[in-house]
């Protein structure tokens, strides 16, 4: 019987989802002994006219990471959907935005005018950007359109399953893998990582006490960090209570507060809203009776960029998706 | 003249009750508010309110109990906290704070709901719709 055929493809992301898989070592043997890997542009050379000549459906499974920014990743995903039986959308970019996504803060028109005119070291008195299509020499060039707005991977296409993180970690790429091999696959649409929240899993939570409460806000890099005991009583923000467990703990253990790159827990439509009332409801809790509305604005001005914190791994997957531009 | 769309969220103890005595005292205020009856401020999950200014809302109004007056304690503080913080984050998501508005109005203050309601509606008046990008 011929082997399952499996694409890996990238779309607007770092490059660390791809070493993801490379990092499986010696696993990896055991996946492609099981499966004949048709596509993955990093460390195969295999072209788009390739996938094109499938039949649809052909590629068993498709894992795709990257956010959606240009027109060239839309099409490409398009051509996998339809080649493709399961599509899975592979680490944080494709499931909820990404970093990449913090683009959305912005729109087209400010990157090109910073990246391709403000920036220190730019020289371009022409103010030259790139063009979806320019003609010189009388040849017409096309190049991918950028587009305003960065999107997820189920906002361009129909996406069977998820796995999260930033990168996914290892043990719950292998148990996706196989659960593909074996059938064993959860409903449509689920997050193949646990139900939980990080708080739940974290090594910590023995040390958090019974009634949180963040006095004051204190950023990473302003407080050493005690190596044992809970963020949150230590006035450090940690994205935990809202942020879907399965990550292994890679942060906490690194001694660096959850920024949510697993995104929200089942049932959860916008991380950050969530996250920021997790926040808000333990900030200034000892006393909250006594505190003046300036006393509260205090407080909350100490967070310096809410929108960045709680929403740095999802914003394209948020309720408003992107900034009101004026 | 522009007519806004605010969405209201009122405490059923306080803010609802102030509601109903503005009502069976007849008196009048403007119509543009659409309220929603919950069992106390905190239940109003921010969430609740990007979904609403994404959906059409030019304005989100919070009715709870004053301070000390919550029939939970401390639902208010909670909301209080989190509205503050909400506010400072929508207005770095492109919205106006001023949009989204947390009042303490009791069961007794029926002509002060009316004053909040006409109040905040003028405001969201000169502030124009929201235009949000259906995405």
């Amino acid at each position: 019987m011929a082997k399952p055929k499996v694409a890996f493809y990238w779309c607007a992301s770092c490059g660390g989802c791809e070493e993801a898989v490379v990092d499986l070592a010696e696993d990896i043997l055991t996946v492609t002994d099981a499966v004949d890997i048709v596509l993955w542009p990093v460390a195969l050379d295999f072209k788009k006219k390739d996938v094109e000549a499938m039949q649809d459906n052909e590629i068993a499974v498709s894992f795709i990471n990257g956010a959606i920014r240009t027109s060239e990743q839309e099409e490409m995903v398009n051509l996998l959907r339809k080649k493709s039986g399961l599509v899975v959308a592979f680490g944080s970019c494709a499931h909820i935005g990404g970093i990449p996504g913090l683009a959305n803060f912005s729109n087209r028109e400010e990157i090109f005018d910073y990246v391709y005119t403000k920036t220190p070291s730019t020289m371009n008195p022409a103010k030259t950007t790139p063009q979806t299509n320019t003609v010189v020499d009388g040849y017409e060039l096309e190049i991918p359109e950028f587009y305003n707005t960065v999107k997820t991977l189920d906002q361009t296409i129909d996406v069977d399953y998820y796995l999260p993180g930033c990168a996914p970690p290892l043990d719950l790429i292998m148990n996706a893998v196989m659960a593909i091999l074996k059938g064993e696959l959860p409903e449509k649409g689920a997050v193949l990582a646990p139900d939980k929240s990080l708080c739940d899993t974290c090594p910590r939570n023995d040390s958090k006490p019974e009634k949180l409460m963040m006095s004051e806000i204190k950023r990473p890099h302003t407080v050493e960090m005690d190596p044992e005991k809970c963020f949150l009583a230590e006035g450090v923000i940690c994205l935990g209570p809202a942020t879907r467990s399965g990550c292994g703990e890679r942060c906490i253990n690194a001694n660096m507060p959850c920024r949510g790159c697993f995104g929200p827990v089942k049932g959860v439509s916008d991380f950050g809203a969530k996250s920021l009332s997790a926040i808000a409801s333990i900030m200034g809790i000892e006393g909250e009776e006594k505190m003046t509305d300036e006393d509260i604005q205090k407080l909350v001005d100490q967070i310096a960029d809410p929108a960045g914190l709680f929403y740095m791994y999802s914003l394209p997957s948020s309720l408003l998706r992107r900034k009101v531009m004026k | 003249m522009f007519e806004p769309k605010i969405v209201a969220f009122f405490c059923k103890w306080c803010t609802s009750a102030g509601a109903d005595l503005a009502g069976t005292s007849r008196m009048t205020y403007k119509p543009n508010i659409i309220g929603i009856r919950v069992m106390c401020s905190s239940r109003v999950d921010p969430e609740h309110i990007l979904n609403a200014f994404k959906n059409g809302a030019d304005g989100v109004l919070i009715g709870g109990c004053h301070p000390g007056d919550c029939h939970y304690q401390s639902g208010n503080y909670k909301t209080l906290k989190r509205i503050t913080l909400l506010r400072k984050m929508i207005n770095d998501l492109g919205i106006d704070k001023n949009r989204l508005r947390l009042e303490w109005i009791s069961a007794a203050e029926g002509k002060r709901f009316t004053q909040v309601i006409d109040g905040f509606t003028d405001e969201i008046q000169k502030l124009g719709k929201l235009k949000i990008e259906q995405l």
